[in-house]
């Protein structure tokens, strides 16, 4: 068969049109007729611009200091190492080794939590105070520039998050960190939890973790499990709002952060 | 005269080559049947209907996943009217809420098809939990 020129430009515009015309038919198609799911946030939840977390160290006595570490890590499943795996439920496990620690939130000297404001003459009320140390959420997280996965990241309101699924466990994030706020799974955590709360996931071996500002607890409209049993030693709220609590703590009182002069600008802040 | 090597060959050769099927006949057996919970099968409908469930659940938990952890979107509500919470353990509306059972739900399948996925290593089953 023999095709002239003009016949082939001629059947060759008109498979061109249809081409070109299979989408446009596709999404008149389909648009109307089928609705999307719809993701939202829930009604009660807590939102902020920008989350930020003032600790009254006044308030903090030993024993409340304890209360918070324990409640924070009784929510989130965080393992003690120096409790005795049930032999019956997890066989097998290798013995412990004391000197690992998976920690969020935990108390420390005023000399190991500032060290830049450390001094010889420090008033002395200071030498003895808990001081409660945790991920101070920076503004720029020098962890989220560190992960190559964006497993942890940054979100909208303020909170440096991790993804548990995404981390490969290269541990850049914890050599980025100036604060020690994450710590490595090396092994296995879920024998070492003493008892598993159901509202949250365990960890694997081979992640990184740390604080998540509760953010399964905002969700919900709850506070903080730090704030709750904090008896008022903890406050968490919008920085961004002038009108908010923290706001009107840090306009009263004089507060430090902690290592200020590396820039990562935490958003937890102590009264002093 | 070397029709009858070939032959032979051949026959061993057909033979080794269908004895999977052989070896399977009579000895393998039907897919099983995930079981549904009593409140599943009140709840008639779930996420998206029952094929696309079977289907592309893995790619839905995927989305929920991100949905919850990068966007702090929790709640989703499915083009079949009903309200869910994007979790796969925690909570009422989430998916072992209803499905209460991961072992005659989940792990039939997965057990039957050789499929091992790791969510079980940190999500927790409140059966588990409570043994």
């Amino acid at each position: 068969m023999k095709k002239s020129r003009r016949s082939f430009l001629k059947a060759a515009s008109v498979t061109a049109l249809g081409i070109g015309a299979a989408p446009v038919i596709k999404a008149v198609a389909s648009s109307g007729s089928v609705a999307a799911p719809v993701k939202t946030q829930k009604a009660e939840a807590l939102t902020a611009k920008r989350w930020g977390m003032v600790i009254d160290t006044n308030k903090l006595t030993d024993e409340v200091a304890e209360n918070i570490v324990h409640a924070c890590h009784k929510v989130h499943n965080v393992p003690d190492f120096d409790h005795e795996p049930d032999a019956e439920k997890y066989p097998n496990t290798r013995p412990v080794n004391k000197t690992q620690e998976i920690k969020w939130i935990w108390e420390e000297h005023f000399d190991h939590a500032f060290p830049d404001k450390t001094d010889e003459f420090l008033a002395e009320k200071f030498r003895h105070l808990p001081f409660l140390v945790t991920c101070n959420h920076c503004k720029n997280a020098p962890c989220v520039q560190a992960c190559p996965t964006q497993a942890t990241f940054k979100r909208e309101d303020g909170i440096v998050i991790m993804d548990f699924h995404r981390c490969i466990g290269c541990r850049f994030c914890m050599a980025a960190c100036p604060f020690g706020s994450r710590s490595f799974n090396f092994r296995d955590p879920r024998p070492f939890v003493e008892e598993v709360t159901p509202d949250f996931p365990t960890r694997t071996k081979g992640v990184v973790e740390k604080c998540n500002f509760c953010a399964e607890r905002l969700a919900k409209g709850q506070q903080p499990a730090c704030v709750e049993v904090s008896e008022g030693a903890i406050t968490v709220g919008d920085l961004e709002d002038p009108a908010s609590k923290v706001r009107e703590l840090l306009a009263e009182n004089y507060t430090i952060r902690r290592k200020q002069e590396l820039g990562t600008e935490p958003s937890v802040y102590y009264i002093m | 005269m070397s029709k009858n090597a070939i032959m032979a060959g051949l026959v061993v050769f057909v033979a080794m080559a269908l004895l999977p099927f052989w070896y399977n006949i009579g000895g393998s057996s039907a897919a099983p049947e995930p079981e549904l919970s009593a409140k599943a099968k009140a709840a008639k409908k779930c996420v998206l209907d029952k094929f696309d469930m079977r289907a592309n659940h893995m790619t839905l938990l995927d989305e929920w996943r991100d949905s919850v952890v990068r966007d702090s979107d929790r709640m989703y509500e499915s083009t079949n009217g009903k309200s869910f919470q994007m979790s796969l353990s925690t909570g009422e509306e989430s998916c072992l809420g209803c499905h209460t059972d991961k072992e005659k739900f989940c792990d039939k399948c997965h057990t039957y098809a050789s499929v091992d996925p790791y969510c079980w290593e940190c999500h927790t089953t409140p059966k588990e939990i409570n043994q």
